[in-house]
């Protein structure tokens, strides 16, 4: 089974995220980063393909600057075979429709019999480039997906994924593109004998040019702000519960008017 | 011709509320720009909401049938919607951000070769430019995004936008649509839903959410209270519960799970970690409930109660049933 594997560094979400004073974008010092969560659970899945068919490769493809480079090496060293690295200053500040043109561009020129993406990266949350990778390359798209079920033929799958208040199961013609959603599966982590092994696997760079796109962009983004501070409001402490209770609920119809 | 276009999602042979909200603004930004307002229903189901779209603000009502547009299938209704826009050529093009926008918008986006502006709180023009407010990081900051493309595309995030009555014709127009079945998609096995007809979190109005420190995976003191609310409330969790195996993954907010903007967040047993707070710290109104004082939720509640969930949830359940039974 071979998985292409896109895979975003995104910062930590621990991060206290802060803006420019000018506003153009955030403030990008001193920020950890990590795989974008939702690619980590892309990259088990794959690793778990490769494992339950005992063939095939996991291949990791990131856009994104020269520290993208870590990411790639972390999901080597949790055992994915090869990368292919896009690190481009005109796609260092691209929008969905231009990323997912770059990820397409680079699919088109490898073998893969399924792509996983994550089904949003937490940084921009647009959740746009694994459908349109899979509209670019004319494959069927599986979204939210907690569930990989690949036949002996390796032709098809029965997935799971998540619809408004369900489940939704679907069959689908292989190749395609799955988008994963937390409960796919518990990623593992990195071992020290994988770190090792990782330094030496390795990572194919590519520019726009290599890949022949160009990166006119779609969407563009302004003023930056960060949202408006919340106060605390009224504290209820060192009262009896029936009391408390009954003091927010009388506030919560007469004061906020949300009841 | 319509300047401005929305798509009416239908769920469960009714129409949402979220495209109530889309032609609400859909016609404010249509009247700006000086034209009409079209709305895309698809599926057999679709015809008879044009009276509700009308009355929301909707020149014409858009359906286009099909065999393949009964179930949603996200090719089949790209390759629909991205139909109807060629043929209409609006500017302005409104999806929800709903489970089912979020996987329609960006294949038919990629179809027009465009981007989507997604999951935005707020629209205005500058000039005839589309100009949309959209959380990132989870709400940790927030952009004014501009479509460089034409169409300028935005989904907005459901429960946000004011649903406003401007009665128009709503006058139905069929669009004819056969399903280019060469493009390879999947077939849908089985649908199993929620028959509770429990409310997602992110079109919740009201939730109620537990943390750590519901000690388990008994949540029936929330549910309970979710259900006093009444339907327009359900239940959430935070991610130290869902990893605890307590809730689904489905139920989390935060930055790893939904982010939400309800009317009403209550939040007990929850401390608040930046990942929390980021995923529901744009709320209306917060009540906290825990027995740290020190807890950073206390921070954004508007109401804070200090003490033990267990005790103060009951009490909580017990003046709300009185209040509303009123």
């Amino acid at each position: 089974m071979k998985s292409l594997v896109c895979l975003k560094q995104v910062p930590d979400t621990e991060t206290q995220i802060k803006v420019k004073p000018d506003g153009t974008g955030i403030a990008t010092d001193g920020i950890k980063y990590v795989i974008n969560p939702y690619d980590e659970f892309s990259v088990e899945e794959a690793l778990r393909l490769k494992e339950k068919f005992k063939a095939g490769e996991v291949q990791i493809l990131s856009v994104g600057p020269d520290r993208a480079t870590e990411a790639i090496r972390t999901a080597l060293a949790m055992g994915a075979d090869k990368g292919i690295h896009i690190n481009d200053e005109a796609l260092n500040q691209a929008d969905p429709f231009v990323i997912a043109k770059a990820l397409a561009a680079a699919a088109a020129q490898v073998e893969y019999d399924i792509i996983f993406c994550g089904h949003r990266a937490i940084d921009d949350d647009f959740g746009e480039a694994g459908a349109m990778v899979a509209e670019l390359l004319g494959l069927p798209q599986v979204t939210l997906v907690t569930k990989v079920e690949i036949s002996e033929d390796k032709k098809s799958a029965v997935m799971e994924r998540d619809i408004e208040g369900g489940k939704e199961t679907v069959e689908v013609p292989l190749p395609c593109v799955v988008t994963s959603q937390k409960g796919l599966n518990e990623p593992r982590y990195a071992s020290l004998p994988g770190i090792m092994k990782a330094k030496k696997k390795p990572i194919d760079k590519k520019s726009a040019a290599d890949l022949g796109i160009n990166a006119e962009p779609k969407l563009q983004a302004r003023n930056f702000t960060m949202p408006a501070e919340r106060q605390a409001g009224k504290r209820y402490q060192d009262m009896e519960p029936a009391d408390a209770a009954k003091a927010v609920v009388q506030a919560l119809r007469n004061e906020a008017k949300v009841i | 011709m319509s300047k401005v276009m929305i798509y009416g999602e239908i769920k469960g042979g009714r129409i949402k509320k979220t495209a109530f909200e889309l032609a609400s603004e859909g016609r404010r930004l249509a009247d700006k720009l000086g034209g009409d307002l079209g709305a895309v229903v698809m599926g057999s189901a679709g015809e008879q909401f044009a009276a509700d779209l009308g009355r929301y603000g909707v020149d014409t009502v858009y359906v286009v049938e099909a065999p393949e547009l009964e179930t949603y299938n996200s090719e089949y209704f790209a390759q629909a919607l991205a139909k109807v826009i060629i043929e209409k050529k609006p500017e302005i093009v409104l999806i929800s951000h709903s489970m089912q926008g979020k996987d329609l918008a960006p294949r038919t986006a990629a179809k027009l070769g465009v981007a989507t502006i997604a999951d935005c709180i707020s629209f205005e023009l500058d000039g005839s430019s589309l100009v949309a407010k959209r959380p990132m990081y989870a709400g940790k900051c927030y952009a004014q995004w501009v479509a460089l493309g034409s169409p300028q595309m935005a989904s907005a995030r459901p429960n946000v936008l004011e649903v406003v009555e401007t009665p128009k014709s709503g006058t139905v127009e069929k669009i004819a649509f056969s399903a280019d079945a060469s493009r390879a998609t999947y077939t849908t096995k089985d649908l199993n839903l929620d028959t509770s007809g429990k409310v997602d979190l992110t079109e919740a109005e009201i939730i109620v959410s537990g943390g750590r420190g519901m000690g388990g995976p008994d949540y029936s003191l929330l549910e309970e209270m979710a259900s006093v609310f009444g339907p327009t409330a359900t239940v959430g969790a935070s991610r130290a519960a869902v990893d605890a195996g307590w809730r689904t993954h489905s139920d989390q907010v935060g930055q790893t799970g939904k982010t939400v903007t309800p009317n009403l967040y209550v939040a007990c047993g929850i401390s608040g970690s930046i990942q929390h707070l980021a995923g529901m710290g744009s709320s209306k109104v917060i009540v906290a409930v825990n027995k740290d004082p020190e807890a950073p939720i206390f921070t954004k509640a508007d109401y804070g109660i200090v003490g033990d969930l267990f005790k103060v949830i009951p009490e909580f359940n017990k003046e709300l049933k009185a209040l509303l039974a009123e």
